[in-house]
């Protein structure tokens, strides 16, 4: 498979021509390719791109978005992209803006890293990015919500806000924005090029196109591969120089997603991934190896995502605070252990759909794959003992610099 | 044929807790002091109730909304 | 020209009622903590006291409604109309009437806004509410301000146990515990 996205090094703005050629014109053909290629978001939630393009095109003095945040820890494919491929980028933002009748372009990335400067780099090796400009956001998890991001860009706290309206109708400045990732802008310039056949080469036909993916934990060669959709798992981690060892299970789809049980038939599609009790989501894979204990591994995950509320809504603030400590005892084979697990039944109810976004019903969904997939080892814990040989943690917990703003 | 549905705005909301006590057929409260609304669904003899309990809030965090069936 | 009797009569009654509505706004402002520190009466509701805060601002309203009305009428006070409303602007003891007249704006303020609180922006509603913080001492000090008869231990009691019972209040407004969400997150160990 040739490269589409990701090049192997970075692309300075003359390479970046030579491989890709000179920015198309932007034609009314173009959204009814764009549905016709059957691009989806990018970004976790795969929201179908033509559809959100209409959705704000009838509006006039709209705000495109780029959306490389990129909160999750376990992510790292936006920062990679940004980083090696801006111009492609930064095309998506313009041919978008164009599509939309967009005066302003806003690329938002994270603070820590490279991406802030790849991206002011690359601006300033262009003619026709005038209205293109940086947000650094806080490294938060829930930053990168949509919602949130717009907050911020209002001059906010990145904190999800309640909707009505959504960005769609009413975002950034009052004016009807399109937030988009990256990597679905991407491939926007890459379909504004070459056309929907051509993106459809690749993937299947339900879920057409490549897709990056970052893959970490006991691999060879973790970091961030392109990929067709649909291609299985085990190819997937192969190209990352395989797995290191047995693998108990992956974590697919980041904090929001779930735990899944190896096996031959398990696809990088949603599809798929929905029948194994699991999401695609950002496409992140974390393979556990057997050393390590996933019950312990999703303690601490929940611990750090219950930090990471925006504390806003009463359910998710208290209620992951009260799930964290309940997994923490049985992760710690406390004596408390049994009774706290009797608890979560209890937490559940109380957490489910009760917040302002997504973010507590995602652990939830963590959560209860864990129970699933680790129910062995769930069981050694409550009756006092843990099989991890490894106490290394695995799956990573920044902690929180800074503030909202 | 349009229906009223009882929500509470998570963000506004601050536990206080008066719309459980107004309502406390559609509306108990979590262990944490905050709205759980059973059902949403508000039959016709509690829609003057709903009201009330909507007015009550401290914080404006009680909504009935229109929903079509 | 009016008899004495009467004249007399509405001059009690202003001040009378004057001297309740002071009572009545400390108990509005102090229920309005209560309210927020989510107080409750023995057993009953949490909204009792809400309910109760709203129905006295209510019956301050119109006390405060009697002291006008009176004041303007009694040709001792010498209050014009436009004065109720309007600070600084009747003849004699001007400053006193002003206070009272800058008091009853707010109060006017706080009373329309919250009757009309779902059509008014949650942020204002919020800043105008605050500014009770800032009608009660207007009313106080107009009441001492105005008092011929402040001297009389009466009023000096009453006086005294309203600005206890504001400060204390206040107190228990400020130290205790702030609003559950509000709160960092207690940092929970890995």
């Amino acid at each position: 498979m040739n490269v589409r996205l990701l090049p192997a090094a970075a692309l300075g703005r003359a390479e970046f021509e030579r491989t890709y050629g000179p920015l198309p014109a932007v034609t009314e053909e173009l959204l009814e390719e764009v549905e016709l290629s059957g691009l989806t978001g990018r970004g976790g939630a795969g929201f179908p791109t033509a559809r959100k393009l209409r959705g704000v095109r009838s509006k006039r003095g709209a705000v495109v978005v780029a959306n490389g945040t990129e909160g999750e820890p376990a992510s790292a494919k936006d920062r990679a992209l940004i980083e090696r491929n801006p111009h492609l980028v930064i095309d998506g933002a313009i041919i978008a803006a164009r599509l939309v009748h967009a005066r302003r372009i806003v690329v938002a990335v994270g603070r820590s890293g490279e991406a802030a400067d790849a991206v002011e780099r690359a601006v300033a090796e262009r003619r026709d990015a005038g209205s293109v400009s940086v947000a650094t956001l806080p490294d938060r998890f829930v930053a990168g919500e949509e919602s949130a991001l717009v907050h911020w860009l209002n001059g906010g706290e990145a904190k999800p806000t309640a909707t009505p309206p959504r960005p769609f109708e009413r975002g950034v400045g009052g004016r009807p924005t399109l937030v988009q990732n990256v990597e679905t802008l991407a491939n926007l310039a890459l379909i504004a090029r070459y056309g929907p056949d051509w993106f459809r080469a690749e993937g299947t036909t339900d879920e057409p196109g490549t897709v990056l993916a970052t893959v970490s934990g006991a691999v060879r060669k973790p970091g961030v591969v392109e990929v067709p959709l649909g291609l299985p798992v085990a190819d997937v981690v192969a190209r990352c120089g395989g797995a290191r060892g047995p693998v108990q299970a992956y974590l697919v789809g980041g904090y929001f997603g779930s735990w899944v049980r190896p096996s031959a038939d398990l696809l990088l599609s949603r599809a798929s991934l929905g029948e194994a009790g699991g999401s695609l989501g950002a496409r992140t894979v974390v393979a556990l190896g057997e050393r390590p204990c996933g019950v312990v591994e999703t303690s601490r995950v929940v611990t750090y995502m219950a930090e990471q509320s925006a504390a806003q809504c009463g359910p998710c603030l208290f209620g992951l605070r009260a799930l964290a400590d309940c997994l923490q005892s049985v992760a710690r084979c406390a004596d408390g252990a049994a009774g706290s697990y009797a608890r979560l039944a209890q937490l559940e109810r109380q957490i489910a759909r009760r917040g302002a976004c997504a973010h507590p019903d995602g652990v939830l969904g963590l959560v209860a794959s864990a129970t699933r997939v680790f129910r062995d080892e769930l069981a050694r814990h409550l009756a006092g003992a843990c099989s991890a040989l490894d106490h290394r943690p695995v799956l990573p917990t920044p902690g929180a610099e800074g503030g909202w703003r | 044929m349009s229906r009223e549905r009882l929500a509470v705005d998570p963000i506004r909301c601050d536990a206080y807790g008066h719309c459980a006590e107004l309502l406390p057929e559609l509306v108990s409260l979590d262990e944490w002091g905050y709205p759980m609304i059973h059902d949403g669904n508000v039959p016709a003899g509690l829609r003057r109730e709903a009201r009330r309990a909507v007015a009550a809030c401290p914080r404006l965090a009680l909504r009935l909304e229109r929903r079509q069936r | 020209m009016t008899s004495a009797f009467s004249s007399s009569a509405t001059w009690y009654l202003m001040r009378a009622s004057g001297v309740v509505a002071l009572v009545l706004l400390t108990a509005v402002l102090v229920l309005g903590i209560a309210t927020n520190r989510r107080w409750r009466p023995g057993r009953a509701p949490r909204v009792v006291t809400a309910r109760l805060h709203r129905t006295i601002s209510l019956l301050a309203v119109a006390f405060l409604g009697v002291h006008i009305l009176t004041a303007v009428i009694d040709p001792y006070a010498v209050v014009g109309a436009a004065a109720v409303v309007v600070p600084f602007l009747a003849g004699k003891s001007a400053f006193a009437v002003g206070l009272g007249a800058l008091s009853l704006d707010v109060v006017a303020a706080l009373v329309v806004s919250s009757l009309l609180r779902a059509r008014v922006p949650a942020a204002l509603w919020r800043g105008i509410h605050w500014l009770a913080y800032l009608a009660w001492p207007l009313a106080l000090a107009h009441s001492f301000a105005t008092g011929t008869d402040a001297s009389s231990l009466w009023l000096e009691l009453t006086g005294a146990v309203c600005i206890a019972a504001v400060a204390g209040s206040t107190i228990w407004r400020v130290t205790a515990e702030r609003g559950a969400k509000r709160l960092e997150p207690r940092p929970v160990t890995a």
